[in-house]
């Protein structure tokens, strides 16, 4: 999107968003609804990965920008702009699945699971090198519709842990202290996580020729 | 290492985090085991994928919503005088 005064004429360079968030500071609308333009896909994305539900992210998005015009003025931009909305959108996020699940305690955690383990993980199957790269497949639809698909298969407890930890970036400790799990855990439901994605993506994206076939 | 073992350090290994001999040991098993660099491969790139790719567009007429609740909160927040 292009806003005349604050993105920039043709010529000029995008002003970087340190420079709108002080802008915005300053009191001025258009720097803070430019930042807005920029970070509304990433935060809407990042809440319907979590939340699996298009009115829920809706109102996640809406809220976690709500809540950074309310708290603008304490942004001590020790993060970027984009992760610290981020950040205020996964909390928005959790708060909702807890009240799904009728908790009002920090710990997503359910009492009676047992921790997972290693050796319980399945180990990869289907074995064979993408045809193309990431960057040739980001651009396609159907890449999006497989990567969406494939993580909507996860269970809830892998997901949030590698949207978090992968997609986020968050450490292993911001994401254990976000979804109040141990360290310990947060990696194994990591390794799952990321084990089951690559192979159902793999057998589609694989190219069958070079599929090393057996179980590894 | 064995391939069995590979589970246990692949995060780290993925991440960049692990341990220096056990990188070692997992980087000299890995130079006589293709299966082992193709899943390494594949976890890097299955990431990457996800981590470039935001999918969502945003659904139609919450754009105009969403800044609507934001221009009022803004008038809410901000004193007259710094407008």
């Amino acid at each position: 999107m292009k806003s005349a005064s604050i993105e920039g004429e043709t010529e000029s360079p995008v002003i970087p968003d340190a420079q709108l968030v002080a802008l915005a500071k300053a009191g001025g609308l258009s720097a803070f609804e430019a930042l807005v333009h920029r970070h509304e896909r990433a935060a809407y994305s990042l809440a319907r990965r979590m939340l699996q539900n298009e009115q829920d992210a809706e109102d996640v998005t809406q809220q976690a920008f709500l809540s950074a015009v309310e708290h603008l003025a304490g942004f001590r931009e020790t993060a970027s702009f984009k992760t610290w909305l981020l950040r205020i959108a996964t909390h928005a996020a959790l708060k909702v699945i807890r009240k799904r699940k009728g908790l009002d305690t920090v710990s997503l955690e359910e009492a009676t699971e047992e921790s997972e383990h290693v050796d319980s993980i399945p180990h990869p199957e289907y074995i064979a090198d993408w045809r193309q790269s990431p960057e040739q497949l980001v651009e396609r639809n159907e890449t999006r519709r497989l990567l969406d698909e494939a993580l909507a298969l996860l269970d809830e407890k892998h997901r949030l842990v590698f949207l978090l930890r992968d997609v986020e970036g968050m450490s292993v400790k911001e994401t254990a202290d976000a979804l109040g799990l141990g360290e310990s855990n947060v990696k194994v439901r990591l390794l799952r996580a990321r084990l089951q994605l690559r192979e159902h993506l793999t057998r589609t994206l694989g190219d069958p020729q070079t599929r090393i076939g057996r179980g590894h | 290492m064995k391939c069995e073992e590979m589970l246990a350090v692949l995060n780290e290994y993925v991440d960049g985090t692990v341990d220096p001999t056990l990188c070692e040991e997992f980087e000299k098993h890995m130079e006589g085991c293709n299966p082992c660099q193709v899943v390494v491969d594949n976890i890097r790139k299955t990431i990457t994928l996800y981590k470039a790719g935001e999918t969502y567009e945003l659904p139609i007429g919450f754009r105009d919503r969403l800044h609507n609740a934001l221009r009022e909160k803004w008038k809410q927040n901000q004193p007259p005088a710094t407008k």
